[in-house]
């Protein structure tokens, strides 16, 4: 078999490459379906028969959620790769993957308690699903701290790797919440193996927010990998000429 | 489908809910755009710092080639 595909796909050069090429289109896609979904869910979706107005933010709270638990996914994915077959670039994207991560685990506790006010009656209950998802949060905070908590690059590495890949557990934890314990959080509205609890019309500005997080989402994680890869790769040839074609101060350098 | 509001300070309202949503709306545009801009404001400022080396290590070896 040949894995010749798979170790170029580990190559920084070539993921600096495709996303220069690939992402001005993946951005545009990504803004057209979040201005599209956003429009249509706060204006045009019909409004929720009990929770009124206040259940338009599900098209923000469910694709934040999704990606923060998707992303925690490909953290840790990502984490035991570069563990394995020590491949720089993933590292790169496992790093690269925590503040994203973090922050829309932060936006999706931040809608869901200005959610749970006009419908719960308050910010914040300590029930499983919101709890659980604060753990994850912290397990993102975790992972970016150890990479900086070590003077070994390679070190750092490790310790987050193996971090994001024990905090896995929490991920299935987090899905079965709402059926494991009794709380507050409703049960999921989409499920893989049956059809969405919810009229079409309110499910399809939903689905176009989420497809729009998935775009938004790989968007961040190449510009933020992009900025790794050229960190960690200042030394050799090509970053050095990348810079000097794209900078105008080695002009001064050659007076 | 058609728009819900009858004009924009009802959907400022969103009936009585407008707090909310809107907090929640505000939140997650800065969040987006925070993971936008930043990585690409670090991408210039790391590209220049390394144009920069490039360029006095060039000088330098400018420099080392004409005083042998």
């Amino acid at each position: 078999m040949n894995w010749a595909w798979f170790y170029r796909l580990g190559s920084p050069l070539w993921f600096y490459q495709m996303t220069t090429r690939w992402l001005p289109w993946l951005s545009l896609l990504a803004f057209v379906l979040l201005s599209a979904g956003l429009i249509w869910g706060l204006g045009f979706a019909p409004q929720d028969a009990r929770q009124g107005n206040s259940f338009r933010i599900i098209y923000l709270h469910v694709p934040a959620s999704f990606l923060a638990l998707a992303g925690y996914f490909l953290m840790a994915a990502a984490g035991a790769i570069g563990l394995i077959w020590r491949i720089k670039l993933s590292y790169m994207v496992m790093k690269s993957a925590a503040p994203i991560g973090a922050a829309l685990t932060f936006l999706a506790l931040f809608t869901g308690a200005v959610w749970g006010k006009p419908t719960w009656g308050s910010y914040w209950v300590w029930d499983a699903r919101i709890t659980s998802m604060l753990i994850l949060l912290f397990l993102y905070f975790g992972v970016l701290a150890l990479q900086y908590a070590f003077d070994n690059e390679e070190a750092g590495n490790k310790a987050s790797a193996v971090l994001a890949l024990v905090g896995t557990v929490n991920i299935p934890i987090i899905y079965k919440s709402v059926d494991w314990w009794f709380t507050l959080h409703q049960p999921s509205t989409i499920k893989l193996t049956s059809a969405p609890s919810m009229h079409p019309d309110m499910f399809q500005p939903l689905l176009v927010m989420i497809l729009g997080f998935y775009c938004f989402y790989f968007v961040s994680l190449c510009l933020f990998t992009r900025v790794e890869i050229l960190r960690r790769e200042r030394k050799t040839a090509w970053v050095g000429e990348l810079a000097a074609r794209s900078s105008n101060v080695v002009e001064e350098g050659k007076q | 489908m058609k728009f819900q509001f009858q004009d924009v300070s009802q959907m400022l309202n969103m009936g009585g809910h407008g707090f909310y949503v809107w907090s929640a709306v505000v939140v997650t545009l800065m969040i987006i755009i925070g993971l936008i801009v930043r990585p690409l404001r670090q991408h210039r400022i790391i590209l220049n710092q390394i144009a920069q080396d490039v360029a006095r290590e060039k000088l330098r070896k400018r420099a080392v080639g004409e005083s042998n």
